[in-house]
């Protein structure tokens, strides 16, 4: 049940955080040079967006569930889990973010998830 | 197509670095979290007991670090590429890590588990095989010379 708890909270939260990150990168636009002047400029510009820090709270609730879990699950363990992520992520990608999830990329998604249960079952 | 290219190398340079710093951080976030051991009671006394010894940990800030320049990475990679690209894509560090669990912590890694990880490998290359952005890089369509105009001939 704790377990359970937790990586809803690594998965849900996590994902729509990163979803978040993603919309305010996307508002932001394609990083071309990356020297470490126009990465830290990238970096200030991300903070003027309220979707980075929508996400940046939501990531943060998900990372403390994992670190909780980290400490009581071996790493191999408790860091696949999280993978769940996959499919709540590519249904949000397509219907949120408006992706073009294709055929072939769905065939990937579905078997990253075979992994995942896999290692989480091994 | 160059620009279509120059897109893909640039997006899976700046995924691979994602893999790179993701499981070394996780891996090391592992390691570190298991020197300061479980967290015993829902109680303050009990977290205050268990987070300072985590915030003094060395081994926890070396993985955080890592999983800052993850973070980068992704932020980075993101401007361009789709999320339903990126996020399985980087499922490639859960290959990665079972591995690092292995050789580093001694971690046992079942032969079930590492079907899992030839499953993610699988699905990684097929996910990796779609274009990495069908949103912000898709410019409108450009006048094809059958359809634009001839605003200057006859």
């Amino acid at each position: 049940m704790r377990n359970t708890i937790l990586v809803f909270l690594v998965t849900v939260a996590g994902t729509l955080g990163e979803m978040s990150v993603g919309r305010a990168m996307k508002d932001i636009g394609e990083v071309t040079r990356f020297t470490p002047r126009a990465i830290f400029r990238v970096v200030l510009q991300s903070m003027a967006r309220p979707f980075m820090w929508l996400g940046l709270l939501l990531m943060a609730v998900a990372f403390f569930s994992l670190l909780l879990l980290l400490s009581w699950e071996n790493v191999s363990f408790a860091v696949p889990v999280t993978a769940l992520s996959y499919v709540i992520a590519a249904v949000g990608a397509k219907f949120l973010l408006r992706e073009e999830v294709s055929g072939l990329r769905w065939l990937g998604v579905v078997m990253v998830v075979v992994g995942v249960s896999l290692v989480w079952a091994g | 197509m160059p620009a279509a290219h120059t897109l893909r190398t640039k997006t899976f340079v700046l995924i691979a670095l994602m893999v790179l710093f993701g499981s070394s951080g996780d891996v090391l976030l592992g390691k570190g979290m298991k020197e300061v051991g479980k967290l015993t009671a829902w109680t303050l006394p009990a977290l205050f007991h268990f987070l300072l010894p985590a915030l003094l940990n060395p081994t926890v800030w070396l993985g955080i670090s890592c999983l800052l320049l993850f973070f980068l990475a992704y932020m980075i990679v993101l401007s361009w590429a789709d999320f339903s690209y990126v996020l399985p894509a980087s499922a490639a560090g859960y290959a990665v890590v079972p591995l690092l669990g292995h050789l580093f912590l001694g971690e046992a890694v079942s032969p079930l588990r590492w079907s899992g990880v030839a499953f993610i490998c699988i699905g990684v290359v097929l996910v990796g095989n779609t274009p990495p952005s069908t949103t912000t890089l898709a410019p409108a369509p450009a006048p094809s010379a059958s359809h634009a105009p001839a605003a200057t001939g006859s």
